[in-house]
């Protein structure tokens, strides 16, 4: 919730001067952050760039082929720019990938854009469930466990909790996939959709959800959640851990806090308490856990996309690394890498901007 | 004779620590009418326990018990955890010390001037406003209709703790506790404060427990004075007493204030032997 | 938990403190384990990690076998025990490129100040930003499998958390009498920050290794995982859950029991990590 900053009484400042300057400040901290994600992303660039030089394949020779002459191999270096320095081959590999070009991959012959785009819906649905579900689930567990410190469910919660933060992702969706898909059949099989709908169903925005809502066919959209459980339910339990952990500790720092005991002495009953007074004044670092997790969830999908074989740009980038097609190793790295970054400082912008920087 | 507002007997706060059960507040008895009672003593000595003790406000590792602990006859000890919500902001108040900590900073003053209304009566949301607008008037608030909606982050300390004394006598408590209601104040916005807590106790009959270690303001302020030092009530006396009393811890209290007169001079130093005495 | 509330600075006190926290004590003792596990596999495990026994692949948890066999009919128990080595041998070679590598750029950012600071933070603030975990998988992925690359690739990616700290804490440092005083008799640039500056700023780093570890070991797991760890036929507990995948709906012990040994580990340095943060800063919830 807003804190508005009061003005002293008796500062003889003309308000229009005052509103021009808060405008300017607000102007100038966006232009900031502007420059500094910009800067950022080109990090990033940098970083994936040097890791195509750095690789011990030969771009060249891997599209010419081992037995092609030495004229062609040359002519290959010169059109994929290897002759230039450094320097300039960045530059234009930046202008490539800005203009939408990262390259074609080796394994699908298809421009890697286009599978990017075909994939990276997949990802983001499958994150977004995820992270509604992990935060749902995280707060409301970390309520449970904060209204009564130290009683058998705190420690419950606590040692979900616990666990949630050390299981390795992919083999609790193993584990997963063996009890619900294998042993009791109450998930369905692989992939966003079942066979029936996979090619009935037009994808208009990539998205599962979207599309069978819209195309209105009996018992599809059913069917892409049933798809999105099991996977989406995996994806959360770390960021879970984390929420609820977090949840957990704020809370209990704001109930030592006096308006708390305000809150009491006026008659108001503990859950009154959390949900009135104090979740109010933790949202804020709530969303950013929130919105971080989020980010680190496109990051997770990369294990748990591979082991539900969920088509999303995870296990485009696993298959590729299994295949060594670097071109769609690094064009996928550098996609997903920059979502992670644009919000990572979208975030770190949010935060900023609740606290007027009186305190910092 | 009326039986007394609030009447406690024997009441014993202890924690449990590492060492053993450790007793803060030994055996304390007294009673309030509709008068300003003061609860004197230096930090440590039990008088802000026994206050949250009175609204069963403890924290979790405290535990007390009192053989009589009644208000208004009603036998406060055998409360379950809803009857004290049902008495808190409705038959008792607390007023804490700094109102930039015990105001809500992320929500509406309005809205939290109202709340023990909102909690314990069945005021439509207009009616609440009014109450709560003619409570804020009554406690000194310019202009009330432009602060409901604003956030206790703009309050300078004397309007945020006015506030605070607004939202807990909305609901027209029968007894008022306030812990240190002026120790974050200035001078003298300190005395304003007083005087409407004077006022209103007087308007509304309640009573007050005023809690505080300035025993000029309590002299000035109270009709009767409990002084406790080491979790037991060592004087008893009149407001007005103050300055002449007999027991020597009372007296050592006294001289002890830092004022005008002793600029430039040690303050004496309370002597454990006479003091035990 | 720990009731010392006039806590004793002293290094013995610090670590009764920690091992009378249940959690400290725990995680303390797993850890410990699974290092002596790692060292004396030798000495523990029943069968050859590597040896192949064709003719009993995917053999159920029994009495010759405790845990079963994998698909290559190699003993899941030994190589369970075997796989703490190269998971281990991560830990410490990202420690010990991680810590010193993010600690010397900290403590120049903090000591040196102006644009040294502002270039060095920038860059920190920098790598900060990049998803972790995708960057190392491509690093591998690209430069090639192998312990060492893997140990690289989640150093070269994880350093900046260390650098901001020690950066802070020297910045603090710098203003402090404690370092004048030492430059007063001589001591400057280097010896200075070696001797003076390193030595204060290292018990916060320790502390934020432990709570570092368990995700690197999720972290190297993965890697594992993906066909990005340690060459075949080394046993890593990664590697091993992926080799069971196939079989997962069978034979599902192959699978499970490496990851069960993922969760134990990982476990233990969390168990640690909360230990210590209950001597480091005890707060009565």
């Amino acid at each position: 919730m807003p804190q508005k900053q009061g003005l002293s009484l008796g500062e003889n400042v003309d308000s229009r001067q005052l509103r021009g300057r808060r405008e300017l400040r607000l102007v100038w901290r966006l232009a900031s952050w502007l420059t500094s994600m910009a800067i950022t992303l080109l990090g990033l660039a940098v970083v994936t760039f040097a890791m195509t030089r750095l690789a011990p394949l030969d771009p060249a020779l891997q599209l010419v082929g081992d037995h092609a002459s030495a004229s062609t191999y040359a002519a290959a270096r010169v059109e994929l720019g290897l002759d230039q320095p450094l320097p300039v081959q960045f530059v234009r590999y930046l202008q490539a990938a800005l203009s939408g070009n990262l390259g074609q991959s080796i394994a699908t012959g298809q421009p890697i854009v286009k599978d990017i785009a075909r994939t990276f819906p997949a990802t983001i649905e499958l994150a977004t469930v995820a992270i509604i579900l992990g935060a749902f689930l995280g707060v409301s567990l970390g309520i449970l466990a904060a209204v009564k410190p130290g009683s058998w469910v705190d420690g419950l919660i606590r040692l979900v909790a616990l666990i949630g933060y050390s299981v390795p992702i992919f083999w609790l969706g193993l584990l997963m996939l063996l009890l619900f898909y294998a042993k009791l059949r109450w998930a369905p099989g692989p992939g966003r959709l079942d066979v029936v709908f996979q090619y009935t169903i037009p994808s208009r925005t990539g998205f599962a959800l979207i599309d069978t809502w819209l195309s209105g066919k009996a018992g599809a959209f059913r069917d892409a959640i049933a798809h999105l459980a099991l996977p989406a339910t995996v994806l959360a339990f770390y960021s879970l851990a984390g929420i609820s952990r977090l949840t957990r500790s704020l809370i209990l720092a704001e109930m030592g806090q006096e308006y708390a005991l305000t809150a009491s002495a006026k008659g108001a009953a503990i859950h009154r308490v959390i949900f009135v007074h104090i979740l109010p004044n933790i949202a804020g670092a709530l969303i950013t856990v929130i919105a971080l997790s989020y980010a680190s969830l496109l990051e997770g999908a990369v294990l748990t996309e591979t082991v539900f074989a969920w088509p999303g740009i995870g296990r485009y980038l696993t298959v590729a690394m299994f295949a060594g097609d670097m071109p769609a190793i690094l064009g996928g790295t550098l996609v997903v890498g920059a979502s992670f970054v644009i919000l990572n400082t979208l975030t770190d912008l949010l935060v900023s901007k609740s606290k007027p920087g009186d305190r910092l | 004779m009326t039986r007394p507002l609030l009447h406690v007997e024997d009441l014993s706060i202890s924690f449990s620590s590492p060492a053993g059960r450790v007793e803060v507040v030994k055996s304390v008895s007294f009673e309030i009418n509709r008068e300003i009672v003061a609860l004197v003593g230096e930090s440590g000595s039990g008088k802000s326990l026994t206050g949250r003790a009175l609204m069963g406000l403890l924290p979790r590792r405290a535990v007390s018990a009192a053989s009589i602990l009644s208000l208004e006859g009603r036998d406060l000890n055998a409360l379950s955890p809803s009857g004290w919500r049902k008495l808190r902001g409705n038959d008792i108040g607390l007023i804490l010390q700094d109102p930039k900590f015990s105001l809500n900073p992320a929500l509406q003053i309005g809205r939290q001037v109202e709340e023990a209304l909102l909690l314990h009566t069945k005021l439509t949301s207009a009616e609440r406003r009014e109450r709560a607008l003619d409570m804020m008037n009554q406690v000194g608030l310019p202009d009330p209709v432009r602060l409901y909606k604003n956030y206790p982050g703009e309050l300078s300390g004397g309007m945020g703790q006015r506030v605070m004394i607004a939202a807990m006598l909305v609901n027209r408590p029968k007894l008022l506790i306030a812990d240190e209601p002026t120790s974050a104040l200035d001078h003298d916005l300190q005395i304003q404060v007083l005087s409407l807590l004077r006022n209103l106790t007087e308007k509304l009959g309640m009573g007050l427990l005023l809690i505080s270690h300035d025993l000029k303001q309590v002299a000035r302020y109270s009709n009767r004075v409990l002084v406790m030092r080491h979790g037991t009530i060592v004087d008893r006396l009149a407001g007005s007493d103050l300055e002449q009393s007999p027991h020597p811890y009372t007296r050592a209290l006294w001289n002890a204030r830092p004022s005008a007169q002793t600029y430039g001079t040690m303050l004496p130093v309370f002597n454990e032997t006479d003091l035990s005495a | 938990m720990t009731s010392s509330i006039a806590a004793t600075s002293n290094e013995t006190g610090f670590i009764r403190r920690l091992l009378r926290s249940p959690s400290g004590l725990i995680g303390a003792s797993g850890v410990l384990l699974i290092f002596a596990i790692a060292l004396l596999a030798p000495l523990i495990a029943p069968y050859d990690p590597i040896l192949q026994e064709t003719a009993n692949r995917l053999a159920p948890p029994g009495a010759l076998h405790l845990l079963g066999t994998d698909a290559f009919g190699r003993d899941i128990l030994s190589r369970l025990i075997y796989g703490a080595r190269p998971t281990m041998a991560l830990l410490l070679f990202v420690i010990l490129i991680m810590a010193p590598l993010g600690i010397t750029i900290g403590v120049f950012a903090g000591y040196f100040g102006g644009y040294i600071e502002s270039i060095l933070m920038r860059l920190t603030d920098i790598v900060m930003s990049f998803p972790r975990l995708l960057l190392a998988f491509a690093f591998v992925a690209i430069i090639g499998p192998g312990l060492i690359n893997g140990a690289l690739a989640l150093a070269l990616t994880s350093w900046p958390a260390y650098a901001r700290q020690a950066r802070v804490e020297t910045t603090a440092l710098r203003r402090s009498d404690y370092l004048a005083a030492a430059e007063m008799v001589g001591i400057r640039g280097i010896r200075l920050l070696w001797g003076h500056v390193l030595p204060l700023v290292l018990p916060s780093a320790i502390i934020r290794l432990a709570l570092d570890m368990s995700g690197m070991i999720l972290a190297a797991a993965g890697l594992g995982f993906l066909g990005l760890g340690v060459r075949p036929p080394t046993a890593e507990w990664g590697t091993m859950v992926a080799g069971g995948t196939e079989v997962i709906f069978d034979q599902w012990w192959v699978a499970a029991a490496p990851g069960f040994a993922i969760l134990i580990a990982s476990l233990a340095f969390n168990l640690l990590a909360d230990g210590l943060r209950d001597v480091m800063d005890p707060r009565n919830d």
